[in-house]
């Protein structure tokens, strides 16, 4: 089959390789029929994330049809289901699992040791990640193995295209549970950084939830246009300054709730001095992640606000103001997502036609056009916000 | 943190039966090459300061043949990085500074005046293949806009430009 195979920095290729095969009797084997590339691949593009092996498939954002099935499934599917699958994997059986937290599943990742050294314990396996997740071939291919598949799947209904379901196994239930867990009120304003596909998805769910006031910053036009178009404020930050417009905005009080929808790889500018630094340090290796965005949240937010935090941080980071976070009573809420936690509701949601996810597109390709599609995600070209690709 | 760990690929995973073209161009490669190269050259600066500043008949430019090489590391770490575009830009600025530099010693009362004007040659050389490589990556990765119009993708196909908001239940399991 073929598929997009990470080979290291800034080099994916459409590389023909053997197809996947049953190894375990909860197992099962989907045809893809529609796949995407999310923000936080480009942080495996760049290399930002450890323990990345050449070779590695890429991609979790998938969906498809069942075509195999292993013994252990006990009907839960069956060949020609049409399935999204999440991409935290989760077994549906341990404690977290049965508590709803799907992405600190005990016992999905095969790598569990070395994530328990890592990470002072074991969090679940992803697909088309890094080795500390398992290693888990992605869905930028053909065909997949969906481990733990009786439980790490959602059924799609045959009404709805690829195009409006795709997005429950990633982006849609992220930035729904960046504004969920933001305990959001009818008198909240909620400020939003970053309007990637992300970030667009935490706007419309911060309006869902009932925010009075929904601000979302960047400095893309088209970004910020799309986030205009669902209702929200906005703010380019290369035009203004993002905490005076804030204050503004709330009656000097700042944003109650603040989602960083950015991550690991926030802009680098010289009118922001810290970016500068962050960037020097990252690539002398003296710091992994460029935090600009959690300091300008911690400064800006209401005292006893809440920060959630939905984009990707890989280690370490340099200069967060904690002594401000603590004395304005701050609540940092963060992780990968529970994706299974969301999906019912929202997936009911799309069937009623309240929200459809599909508006985010904007680039279509076929699967083998996907490297060159990473380089045209990555420099923004072409008004780029979100990409779709068809084995 | 790979080698730490003796992370491997597991044997399941399935294998590469045959690679297809890079998402690296030839831009990129010369980059690469030139980063690479920026490092290389800033350690030779560094730890045979004495014997290249005697070759070039400048035996009193030792310090700064060193504080050359320390800009050839900063130059080269940043052409490997994602940051490539400023790498190049800064390896240009100092090829520039050693064109300057190696020109001084290009007269009639230095010895080696041949060796300097061979190290000028290859200066030359080299800064031709930076200014290709940047304008490469320039171009490769500006970001050019058609100015689509997403006015209309507010993603609630009953409300097209919504702005109230629909309902204040959080969905928690």
């Amino acid at each position: 089959m073929r598929a997009l195979v990470w080979h290291g920095k800034e080099d994916i290729r459409c590389d023909t390789v053997e197809d996947p095969k049953i190894e375990d009797p909860r197992d099962a084997i989907i045809k893809v029929t529609s796949c995407a590339i999310c923000g936080s691949d480009l942080h495996l593009f760049h290399n930002y994330i450890p323990a990345m092996k050449p070779g590695d498939i890429m991609g979790h954002e998938m969906m498809g049809e069942v075509v195999e099935t292993g013994s252990g499934i006990n009907g839960a599917l069956k060949k020609g289901d049409r399935i999204v699958v999440p991409f935290t994997i989760n077994c549906g059986e341990c404690d977290q699992c049965k508590r709803g937290n799907y992405s600190v599943c005990e016992r999905s990742n095969r790598n569990k040791d070395i994530a328990d050294k890592a990470f002072g314990h074991t969090t679940a396996g992803l697909f088309g990640y890094t080795h500390l997740t398992g290693g888990y071939p992605g869905g930028q291919a053909e065909y997949m193995r969906v481990p733990f598949a009786d439980t790490t799947h959602i059924k799609v209904p045959d009404s709805l295209t690829d195009e409006q379901v795709l997005f429950l196994g990633d982006i849609f239930p992220t930035g729904w549970q960046a504004a969920a867990q933001c305990d959001i009120e009818p008198t909240d304003t909620v400020a939003i950084w970053g309007c990637g596909p992300v970030g667009q998805m935490a706007i419309r769910s911060a309006i869902l939830l009932g925010a009075k006031q929904v601000v979302a910053i960047d400095r893309i036009p088209e970004r910020l246009a799309m986030a205009q178009a669902a209702g929200a404020i906005t703010i380019n930050f290369q035009d203004e300054s993002v905490v005076e417009r804030l204050n503004d905005l709330t009656s000097g009080k700042g944003p109650d709730k603040c989602i960083d929808s950015v991550g690991l790889e926030s802009h680098v500018s010289f009118s922001q001095p810290d970016t500068v630094m962050d960037r020097a340090k990252q690539m002398m290796m003296m710091e992994n992640d460029r935090p600009h965005v959690l300091r300008e949240m911690i400064y800006v937010c209401r005292p006893a606000g809440i920060i959630s935090i939905p984009g990707v941080y890989s280690g370490l980071v340099d200069k967060i103001p904690m002594g401000p976070a603590m004395n304005k009573g701050l609540t940092f809420r963060m992780g990968q997502t529970h994706v299974r936690r969301w999906t019912d509701d929202l997936l009911r949601r799309i069937e009623e036609g309240e929200i459809d996810p599909s508006f985010v597109i904007t680039h279509r390709a076929k699967l083998e056009d996907g490297p060159e599609m990473y380089k045209v995600f990555r420099n923004k070209q072409d008004d780029c916000i979100k990409v779709v690709l068809t084995p | 943190m790979n080698y730490i760990a003796n992370m491997v690929q597991p044997k399941s995973n399935p294998k590469i039966i045959s690679s297809g073209p890079s998402s690296r161009d030839s831009a990129d490669q010369l980059t690469r090459a030139l980063g690479w190269f920026s490092i290389g050259l800033g350690l030779m600066e560094i730890f045979g300061a004495n014997r290249m500043s005697h070759a070039l008949g400048m035996p009193r430019a030792e310090g700064l043949i060193r504080a050359y090489g320390v800009r050839e590391i900063g130059a080269g770490v940043m052409t490997l990085s994602t940051e490539k575009q400023a790498g190049l830009v800064s390896r240009v600025a100092g090829d520039a500074l050693d064109i300057a530099t190696l020109a001084t010693a290009i007269r009639p009362d230095n010895p080696k005046r041949g060796n300097a004007a061979l190290a000028l040659g290859l200066v030359l050389g080299v800064t031709a293949l930076d200014i290709i490589a940047t304008q490469a990556v320039s171009r490769r990765n500006a970001r050019r806009s058609p100015g689509r119009n997403y006015s209309d993708r507010s993603g609630f196909p009953a409300r097209p430009r919504a702005a109230a908001p629909a309902s204040s239940s959080a969905s928690q399991i």
